[in-house]
């Protein structure tokens, strides 16, 4: 168990290499840099030699391997940086967003299993009604509307009642009320769509599991449906949507950074917009960078969760 | 005569489907008494299983649904009781065991879990109550260790322990009734012997009623008190064993029984067969079903006949009962080949064949080897069969693929005599395998014509649309199809046909040498010796060299020249055919004729229980000297120590084992 785990963490190293040689090459190629940005936001005349002086302050003067180098350097020692614009250390920018983040994603995959499993058994047990016909429709829904858009439904039906969540973001243990009015429906937007990905997911497995000779062997043994679907069909369902549900995991936080600036959240989303539209070089590589290791580790979950469930995988 | 337990009175069943409603059982009545076995016997598709389906309320709802007649469990019609109430008889009045252990069980829940669930569901037990109940349950039908075996998952064991799991799993509430569908058919014969001589013992001790659904005739002689014979979802005889066997009155019934091969009756030139094939119940044919395919057929048939009673204790549903005398038509001599070529086409020498596995888990990268061929040695003289026989899990099919050249020996060699400009594409060429299960061994986006003109425009046997469609033709033909077959997909065709387009497809590259795997395996018997007998005509007009691997001795018995048993790899005895099967030299060869059920019910209840012990074990781990001492009946110290060479003990007869 330890040995696998070990492994696992090695293999991850180049995985993550490879995250980091292509953000930083992409960072490099695009137009314009920060120097530019920030300067002429602050309006006035940029002479030649001002530029050139920033630049040197935040090393953009050297060559690019250099600069790759010096980053690589500092992730080997946990040295993230500063970031360009304000100049924090990149790790205190994200570290005061990142609980709220974290909250919300968590969050949307509670709503997600809480729709999901329910709404595909149901849907699978009653496959071809007008129950599965609605399910159905209900899913597929969930696929084509984008988080954002439904986001934005959602703040018009709340202002609409005059229910607007609180603006301010208190953290959980400070007063869990204005903490989850505020963050329940920015959940509920993204977790729709992931709901919607899973439950079809649980669907076509319980009903390829439902015909399985271990069903029949259950009701053979008489079985109310209830524990036959619960413990025997559900089960074995669940192995093909742990996958699922893991991978979109990792996507959804690409879904934040669209649906914080929807609901005006000062999370990750917001700040990974934000420091692309400044070519804050530390701070986006850096959060990609968090990304790719949420990956990883959410994948290195999914493998722990299915070897917990299914004893053909676990050693002898 | 006790009263009856269950009675079946005239139950029909039926499947909507989306080409109108299928009969799947047509007016089937039958009684089952408490401790009696009584047999449902049949083809694949008669109904048997669906009507022990019904039995229990487990039919594929909504589509299938009893649409007539009465089912009387102590008096209770089940037919009509209302779900709730059946529930509770199923598992605790009325248990079923199924075909296929291992898909039977969950996997993923502990073997002692799945074990309590009926104790806790009927008989309202508490957890330590069931689990102390289902050690006992499991040291009942005979597992060792029981209360380790409770936490243990299905894939941890063995095909045959997954079987008495689901025994003890159906024994759990004492039910008085246990319905066995194909409980042994996708076990080894030893382990068929074991599963089965259990199932009757317990049924003797706990007055047990059986129903034994079953395609095997042997098994039914052995372990049958009553037979019911069904064929298109009617029941075409019924009664006694002894008197079924002795003196079968419906044409069927007589046809499948002459079409088993069999191990105590002289070999005869050609099987005898049943022409065609069973109806399809969508469209049954008008009068007596059977009718197209009778011999004895006339006009009367045109009626449906009714089930009547020919003697006491005996029904049939045919209009000639009396026709059907019992004189055995005389057997045909046992055929006396030409004397295959005395030379060897084919030498293999110490073939070994091993694998690297990984053991199991995504946590674990221990490694083992497993010796799935060890150092085997034989000559394949042409013209001949060679039979290679053996328990799952013996090697014969890696033995099968190395000779076709799907894998490559890890040492030893063989050679195929094929003269000396023979490259790498003529070998390929020269020999080919037909599979066991030709439903999935064809591909079924393919046209039947697309499947056997591949290899023949591969190696360019024939060049241009014309000629290559001519030749598929004269394949097709050859084969007993009509040319016409080639603008249809395999699952439009039946399993025979399906098996001929295999043997069509191996024939396209006109082959010396062909391998069949299990070749005949997955077929009724009824059709079954149609392929036999298709192979061996096929063998007689082109020369052909076979090597017939197969698990039914019978089937052996009667195409192989000569006969090659394999057991954990190792090659145990090699001999003329007859020598081996009427004296075997080997103590395998013998538990494994010993294990088969001829179906004969007075030669069977004359001879004692007779099982071979054990199971075959792991090749990862091989018992060190003689691979078979530690379930040899006559294994002495010297076995464990050195492993018996294979000594030559007649001329042709070849014996690995010290005391032979």
């Amino acid at each position: 168990m330890l040995g696998f785990l070990a492994r696992r963490l090695l293999l991850a190293i180049p995985t993550l290499l490879g995250v980091a040689v292509i953000t930083f090459l992409i960072l490099r190629v695009l137009p314009g840099d920060i120097v530019e940005v920030k300067l002429r936001a602050d309006g006035g005349a940029v002479t030649q030699e001002m530029v050139q002086k920033e630049r040197v302050r935040l090393g953009l003067d050297k060559p690019v391997i250099a600069q790759f180098g010096d980053w690589m350097k500092g992730l080997a020692t946990f040295d993230l940086g500063n970031s360009m614009w304000t100049g924090r250390p990149v790790t205190e920018e994200i570290g005061i967003r990142l609980a709220l983040s974290a909250q919300l994603a968590v969050m949307a995959t509670i709503v997600a299993l809480v729709l999901a499993v329910p709404l595909g058994t149901l849907s699978a047990l009653a496959r071809g009604t007008w129950i599965d016909g609605a399910i159905r429709l209900l899913t597929m829904a969930g696929l084509a509307v984008p988080s954002f858009w439904l986001g934005m439904l959602i703040i018009m039906g709340l202002l609409a009642v005059n229910a607007m969540p609180p603006l301010v973001f208190r953290p959980f243990f400070d007063d869990p009320w204005s903490n989850l009015k505020q963050l329940f429906w920015p959940a509920l937007a993204i977790g729709y769509r992931y709901a919607a990905v899973v439950a079809r997911m649980i669907r076509s497995s319980i009903i390829d599991v439902m015909g399985e000779d271990y069903i029949r062997t259950a009701r053979a043994k008489g079985l109310p449906e209830g524990k036959v679907v619960g413990r025997h069909g559900l089960r074995n369902a669940m192995l093909p949507s742990i996958t699922v549900i893991g991978l979109e995991f990792a996507f959804l936080f690409g879904g934040l950074a669209v649906t914080e600036q929807v609901f005006n959240l000062n999370g990750i989303g917001k700040l990974f917009v934000q420091a692309v539209t400044q070519r804050d070089f530390v701070l986006i590589q850096t959060i990609v960078m968090m990304s790719a290791v949420i990956f990883v580790v959410v994948n290195l979950i999914v493998d722990l969760l299915y070897a917990a469930l299914d004893p053909r995988l676990r050693v002898r | 005569m006790t009263a009856p337990l269950l009675d079946v009175r005239d139950l029909h069943v039926e499947f909507r489907t989306k080409r109108g409603s299928v009969k799947a059982v047509d007016g089937l009545s039958y009684q089952v008494r408490p401790g009696e076995i009584v047999a449902l016997v049949g083809e694949s598709g008669c109904g048997k299983s669906v009507s022990s389906l019904a039995l229990m309320g487990l039919l594929t709802k909504p589509a299938g649904r009893i649409t007539k007649g009465e089912i009387l469990f102590e008096g209770v019609d089940l037919a009509r009781l209302p779900e709730h109430e059946m529930r509770k008889r199923r598992g605790r009045d009325i248990a079923m065991i199924f075909q296929e252990p291992m898909t039977s069980l969950n996997p993923v829940l502990p073997i002692g879990l799945q074990l309590a669930e009926p104790l806790l569901q009927h008989r309202g037990a508490t957890v330590a109550e069931a689990r102390r109940r289902s050690a006992e349950l499991l040291a009942m039908v005979g597992m060792t260790d029981p209360e380790r075996r409770l936490d243990q998952y299905p894939h941890q064991l063995s095909g045959g322990m997954r079987q008495r799991v689901m025994i003890a799993m159906g024994l759990a509430c004492d039910p008085k009734l246990l319905i066995a569908d194909e409980p042994t058919t996708a076990l080894d014969v030893t382990i068929q012997a074991q599963i089965l001589e259990l199932l009757t013992s317990l049924s003797r001790q706990l007055n047990l009623a059986v129903i034994l659904i079953t395609h095997n005739l042997g098994v039914v002689a052995r372990y049958a008190d009553r037979v019911n014979v069904m064929y298109a979802a009617r029941q075409v005889e019924g009664g006694t064993a002894e008197r079924i066997f002795a003196n079968p009155r419906h044409p069927y019934t007589r046809g499948l029984l002459a079409a088993v091969p069999r191990l105590d009756r002289p070999r005869n030139a050609a099987l005898a067969t049943i022409d065609g094939a069973p109806p399809n119940l969508a469209n049954p044919p008008q009068g007596c079903r059977f009718g197209p395919r009778c011999a004895h057929r006339t006009e009367t048939c045109e009626t449906d006949p009714v089930l009547a009673e020919v003697e006491p204790d005996h029904l049939a549903r045919c209009w000639h009962v009396d026709a059907m005398s019992n004189d055995q038509e005389p057997a045909p001599p046992a055929s006396v080949r030409s004397g295959p070529q005395r030379e060897p086409i084919l030498t293999a020498n110490g073939l070994s064949r091993h694998y690297a596995v990984k053991n199991g888990g995504v946590f674990s990268r221990r490694h083992g080897i497993v010796r799935a061929v060890e150092s085997v040695s034989f000559d394949i003289m042409a013209g001949e069969t060679l039979g290679l026989v053996g328990e799952s899990g013996s090697g014969k099919s890696t033995i099968g693929r190395l000779l076709a050249g799907l894998e490559e020996p890890t040492a030893g060699h063989f050679s195929i005599a094929l003269g000396d400009q023979a490259d790498a594409t003529a070998r390929r060429r020269a020999v080919q395998v037909i599979f066991q299960d030709p439903t999935t061994a064809l591909n079924p986006r393919m046209l039947v014509g697309e499947i056997i003109a591949e290899p023949i425009r591969v190696h360019r046997l024939a060049i241009g649309k014309i000629a290559i469609d001519a030749r598929v033709a004269s394949l097709l033909t050859s084969v007993g199809l009509r040319a016409d077959m080639v603008e249809r997909y395999p699952h439009e065709l039946s399993g025979g046909q399906r098996q001929r387009v295999g043997i069509a497809r191996a024939l396209a590259l006109e082959p010396r040498f062909i391998v069949c795997d299990e070749a005949v395996s997955a077929l009724d018997v009824s059709i079954q010796g149609q392929i036999v007998n298709l192979l061996e005509a096929l063998q007689r007009e082109l020369g052909l060299t076979y090597l017939f691997i197969a698990h039914d001795l019978a089937v052996v018995r009667h195409i192989a020249d000569r006969v090659a048993v394999l057991y954990l790899g190792r090659l145990m005895e090699l001999g003329p055919r007859d020598a081996v099967f009427a004296n075997p030299s080997h103590p395998y060869t013998r538990a494994l004729l010993d294990a088969v059920p001829v179906p004969d019910p007075v030669a069977e209840r004359a001879r004692g229980t007779r099982t071979l012990k054990g199971e075959i074990p792991s090749p990862l781990k091989p018992p060190a000297g003689c691979v078979f001492h530690t379930r040899c009946p006559i294994a002495k110290e010297a076995c464990k120590q050195s492993i018996p060479p294979l000594r030559e003990t007649a001329p042709g007869r070849f014996v690995a084992c010290l005391e032979a």
